[in-house]
């Protein structure tokens, strides 16, 4: 039973508290851009390690599906997570911190930039292989069922995860149990260098719903309040029914799947990337919000200076911030005490 | 002290610690209304109902995924596997996720699960069906690796193994799940991590798990004849290993043959081998011998299966190297 | 203030990268995240993209220049406003770090070993052979007592027989073992504790193990030494300043009037001709028996010094030349590597050599005196670790005891990989080669 196409909706006028929650939203997505910029730069200078997969373009989908939860629902992602972790209120430092491999980080210097987690608020983490947290993710539906809560778990993916068996396995079991979870495909049309359309069997993933008896949904991620309408239809049904949803974001990156991947150049063009741009969720956001008389220049000006100075403070903490204790190499391995040093050390 | 089967005793540790705690609950193929493949969960379905005892479709790694899931926000998993050939098709979640949870966040997640299920072979089941997995797990820091011999053992671990705040693999024998043995009753927890001297002895030092127990009893028994007293050392968990139970009985006898059912290449032995000379090297007289299942995929032919596990024979033979009185 | 503009690391495992194309002119205006100019690193070409705005006021490279990471390619800035140069680098401590972890990266992705590849026969050979086969065959050939102790002969005991000796002040080489090929385990030692032994122990002449001074026969065809860290440096150090082989030369005079007798008595023999080419290869075969040092292979992380002489020898042909070699030439008569050389060289013309003939050398001597070539510098031909340039010999005015006289002389040059052989290796050994040639006798002395 698939559902229906969600398109771009634009009430007539927005009342006063929809227009504060655009303004959240808004900063939020300036917020994960301008961190993003920084992160790159920063892992260019060497400042960050290893994998480095930027979510510049995206915005729209972190902020309107995450805005929709409860701070007891459970978000769990894949490894481009630096702004779902952002819109889950995980703060710039300890997200800067953890992509410099520092103790202040949220993960203590362990995680890095592919596994961010915070227990507090219910950010479980990012996870490095392609599709493994999607059990997960309906793992902590689970758990909310088996204890009759009404809690919600929010599964983040990309479209190319979609082909692996972990995604089939788990949503016919989340449909055949009735798990309280949105899965949400983040589809930005290329799986590293591969396009949905040399990936995919049928390209409008969420049809796939129809083999799984929930409901599919597709919903334009330029538009983060069509992406937060879509979403808190999903949300109601698996808070109240107990029903999950495969909810389809289409939307861009605009950078290299990771920081040694050219933005364009091999696998697509220039002139596809410019296409998005000129739809890029925060001008979407903006200009509706200034059609409404809610910004002006002044205002994102104001919201820019504010978000740059978190993110140089973030940047500057995490440069400051110590590097992990030598003897926590040796922690977290077993609870409640490390592992036994002879055993670890002498192979 | 009643006897019982050891799928019995698991059945029994099960039970109690279903009843002790709401957040245990078993999940797998064929476990609730089928009463599980080998029995192992018969009546639970009956006693506790659906939602504690879940039948999943035939997706290891879906199911073992969600089990993981449902750890980290506190519930007790135990994933039942029907073989742990099957469980290959899981070791993603297991590996990557279960072992590495607590460690990739910082300390934030625990993952108390338990995975479990027969391993080893059992009789003529060919290639895919008869591996013992011991080492592979045992390789990954962040997990437990148990392989109890005994049904005591069996009930006294797999509690533990639930009680444990850390992902448990618990190894069953295929092979001894009719095996019969005294089991006390109610609360009997054996400590993970610990050894259990099977047979005392002076002369030398069998070591073995799960399967190999009794073949290596019944190779000491015959080296008695000889008047040979060989000591058999059930590790019981793999890992953590009891270093300070194999070191002690080294100390006495000196000598040492260590029996696995699984494959020689990076083996349990090897590790159990490398500890012993690196903490006890002075005390060997002997370089120290090993018994393996046969480094090749298990043959069908009866005959051809039979050569390629240990038995109590090549055990006596490698008793006898390590002892200086055959080459 | 300017801002530089530095190459960046635009993949984990960049270490330089080339300025495909300044996108950005001198003067112009730049943005933030303005594409500066195009970068083609190890995996793709990227966009440079600009961190400030302002004015590219320098650009520090041109177009095609290859940049090492971190290091300025030129400034944003006012217009008109100074610069800091080209040669101002990045603070980067970290960034360097991870250059060279990508580094190691690369190299365990790629660098496997083809340790099957390099074993050699001989390693085989010996691995077929388990070690107590070997032994015991050692003690069927020695008297059959065990040795008590033989000089550097290592005792056998497991580690518990050594630890109770120990601590009991037994003597373990006054022990007979009982274990496997004479090992002494525990009750050999308790034995010996108990009461003294009855057996006398008497030692066997100890085989003298090669000295390394000459090369010694002892069944095995080379002898393969781990790098010494001091080796090691030597050749790290030497490679980065002249190329995969840091070869240096070594020339000296030979005065060729004795073996120019020689040469001439035994032509008159009438026995087959000898050639002077003969002459110093055999002189070169000898002189590497007394200097194993030069008759070796550099072997990247070990050298192989050889315990026979392979000599291998230049020779041309229409379209290049081939080294035919002459194997075990220290132990073949003069007359012997004289039809060896003439029946390979004709086949080598040719082309009829089998490729065994021409593989395998362990040292080479390359000849072009023929040519009315004075002197000349060889090219090593690895592994080997040297090769003699002969020129020809000349009728030169040299001073005598009294006044000048005309001797005959010729130039010898030496070409010598310094990772296996020093400068004074090299250099004893030509002397050796040249006092042979001077004084043929020395050659049977």
């Amino acid at each position: 039973m698939a559902g229906t196409a969600t398109k771009e909706q634009r009430p007539v006028k927005p009342d006063a508290a929809t227009l504060d929650e655009w303004r959240q939203w808004l900063r939020m997505m300036v917020l994960i851009r301008r961190f993003e910029e920084k992160a790159g730069e920063a892992y260019s200078l060497g400042r960050i390690g290893g994998f480095c997969h930027l979510y510049i373009g995206q915005e729209a989908v972190a902020v309107g599906t995450i805005s929709a939860l409860r701070p007891e629902d459970y978000v769990i992602s894949a490894y481009r997570e630096h702004g779902q972790a952002l819109a889950r209120g995980m703060s710039s430092r300890s997200v800067m911190a953890e992509l410099y491999g520092k103790a202040t980080g949220c993960s203590g210097g362990k995680g890095g930039s592919m596994h961010l987690f915070d227990a507090g608020l219910h950010f479980m983490g990012g996870h490095g292989i392609v599709g493994g947290q999607i059990p997960l993710g309906a793992g902590f539906a689970f758990a909310a069922k088996y204890r009759g809560t009404d809690q919600v778990s929010l599964t983040f993916f990309g479209e190319a995860a979609a082909n692996i068996g972990a995604f089939h396995e788990t949503l016919n079991i989340a449909g055949l149990w009735k798990l309280p979870a949105v899965f949400v495909i983040e589809n930005n049309g290329y799986g590293m260098g591969t396009s949905v359309q040399r990936s995919s069997a049928i390209t409008d993933l969420f049809e796939r719903a129809a083999s799984y008896d929930m409901p599919g949904v597709v919903v334009d991620g330029q538009d983060v309040v069509a992406v937060r309408k879509a979403m808190d239809d999903a949300v109601r049904r698996a808070r109240s029914d107990s029903s999950p949803t495969l909810l389809e974001v289409r939307t861009y990156r605009y950078v290299g799947h990771s920081m040694s991947d050219a933005a364009h150049g091999t696998y697509r063009t220039k002139d596809e990337v410019d296409e998005y741009q000129a739809r890029d969720p925060i001008l979407v956001l903006a200009n509706r919000m200034r059609e409404a008389g809610a910004l002006d220049d002044a205002a994102m000006e104001a919201i820019e200076k504010d978000v740059m100075a978190e993110v140089e403070d973030a940047l500057r903490f995490a440069d400051e911030s110590p590097e992990p204790e030598p003897e926590s190499l040796w922690t977290d391995v077993y609870a409640p005490r490390p592992a036994s040093r002879a055993e670890s050390r002498d192979n | 002290m009643p006897t019982l089967t050891y799928r019995d005793a698991l059945n029994q540790a099960l039970r109690e610690e279903l009843q002790r705690d709401d957040n245990v609950f078993l999940m797998g193929e064929e476990v609730a209304e089928y009463n599980g493949a080998y029995k192992v969960s018969r009546g639970l379905l009956e006693e506790f109902g659906p939602r504690r005892i879940v039948d999943t479709p035939i997706a290891e790694l879906g199911f073992a995924g969600i089990g993981v899931g449902s750890a980290m926000v506190g519930l007790r998993p135990v994933i039942e596997m029907m073989t742990w050939n099957f469980a290959l098709l899981a070791i993603d979640q297991i590996v990557n996720a279960a072992a590495k949870i607590r460690y990739m966040s910082g300390g934030q997640f625990g993952c108390p699960i338990v995975f479990r299920g027969p391993g080893g072979a059992a009789l003529q089941l060919g290639s895919q069906h008869s591996q013992a997995f011991e080492s592979w797990y045992a390789h990954v820091p962040g997990l437990k690796v148990i392989a109890p011999a005994t049904p005591a053992d069996a009930k006294g671990l797999l509690k533990s193994a639930i009680r444990d705040d850390n992902p448990v693999i618990f190894m069953e024998g295929e092979m001894l799940y009719n095996t019969k043995g005294e089991v006390p009753e109610g609360e009997h927890v054996v400590p993970i991590g610990k050894a259990d001297i099977k047979r005392e002895g002076s002369d030398l030092t069998l070591i073995c798990h799960s399967k190999t127990v009794s073949v290596a009893l019944k190779a000491a028994d015959q080296l008695g004849k000889e008047d040979i007293a060989a000591e058999v050392l059930d590790l019981r968990t793999i890992r953590p290993l009891d270093t300070d139970a194999i070191l002690g009985s080294v100390a006495k006898t000196h000598r040492c043959v260590i029996v696995e059912e699984g494959w020689p290449y990076a083996g349990v032995g090897a590790q159990v081998a490398y500890t012993i000379q690196h903490e006890a090297f002075d005390e060997l007289d002997a370089p120290i011998e090993r018994v393996t299942g046969a480094d090749v995929p298990m043959p069908y032919n009866r005959a051809l299966e039979k050569a390629a596990k240990a038995d109590p024979a090549k055990v006596v033979q490698a008793a006898k190297r390590a002892l200086y009185l055959e080459s | 203030m300017a801002t530089k503009i530095v190459m960046e690391a635009l993949s984990p495992t960049m270490e330089e990268g080339r300025l495909v194309e300044w996108k950005k002119n001198e003067g112009d205006a730049v943005a933030v995240g303005d594409v500066i100019a195009e970068v083609e690193t190890d995996k793709a070409v990227m966009e440079l993209v600009a961190r400030v705005a302002g004015t590219l006021i320098k650009q520090e490279v041109e177009a095609g220049a290859t940049v090492p990471v971190s290091d300025v390619v030129g400034w944003i800035g006012e217009a008109g406003e100074k610069t800091g140069g080209k040669t101002e680098k990045v603070e980067e401590v970290e960034r360097v770090e991870r250059v060279e972890e990508g580094k190691k990266e690369e190299k365990a992705g790629t660098g496997e070993k083809p340790e099957k590849a390099e074993k050699k026969p001989a390693e085989e050979k010996a691995e077929e052979q388990p070690a107590e086969t070997k032994a015991e065959k050692a003690e069927q050939e020695a008297p059959a007592e065990r040795p008590a102790s033989a000089a550097g002969e290592r005792v056998k005991a497991s580690p518990l027989a050594r630890r109770i000796a120990t601590e009991r002040g037994v003597d373990l080489s006054g022990i007979t073992g009982s274990g496997p090929a004479g090992r002494i385990v525990q009750r050999d030692v308790e034995a010996a504790k108990a009461g003294p032994r009855a057996e006398p122990a008497t030692a066997p002449a100890a085989a003298s193990g090669p000295t390394g001074r000459t090369i010694t026969f002892s069944g095995e065809p080379f002898r393969d030494e781990p790098l010494s860290q001091i080796r090691k440096t030597i050749a790290k150090r030497l490679v980065q300043s002249i190329g995969p082989i840091p070869t240096f030369y070594l020339t000296t005079v030979v005065d060729m009037e004795r073996a120019t007798e020689a040469r001439e008595a035994l032509n008159a023999l009438g026995e087959g001709k000898v050639s002077f080419n003969d002459i110093i290869m055999k002189a070169t075969a000898l002189a590497l028996v007394q200097h194993p040092a030069c008759n070796a292979w550099w072997q990247d992380d070990h050298i192989r010094y050889w315990n026979e002489v392979h000599l291998a020898m230049a020779v041309a042909l229409d379209e290049g030349l081939i080294t035919p070699v002459i194997r075990h030439a220290d132990q073949k008569s003069l007359r012997e590597i004289a039809a060896e050389a003439k029946d390979l060289a004709g086949r080598a013309r040719e082309r009829k050599l089998k490729p065994e003939e021409y593989t395998g050398g362990t040292f080479s001597v390359s000849n072009l005196g023929m040519l009315d070539i004075d002197e000349f510098t060889a090219v090593i031909n690895p592994p080997e670790a040297g090769i003699i340039a002969i020129g020809r010999i000349s009728e030169n005015v040299v001073p005598a005891s009294e006044g000048l006289e005309v001797r005959k002389q010729m130039k010898l040059t030496m070409s010598c990989d310094h990772r296996v052989i020093d400068g004074a290796t090299g250099a004893v050994f030509l002397r050796t080669l040249k006092r042979m040639l001077e004084n043929p006798l020395a050659m049977v002395y």
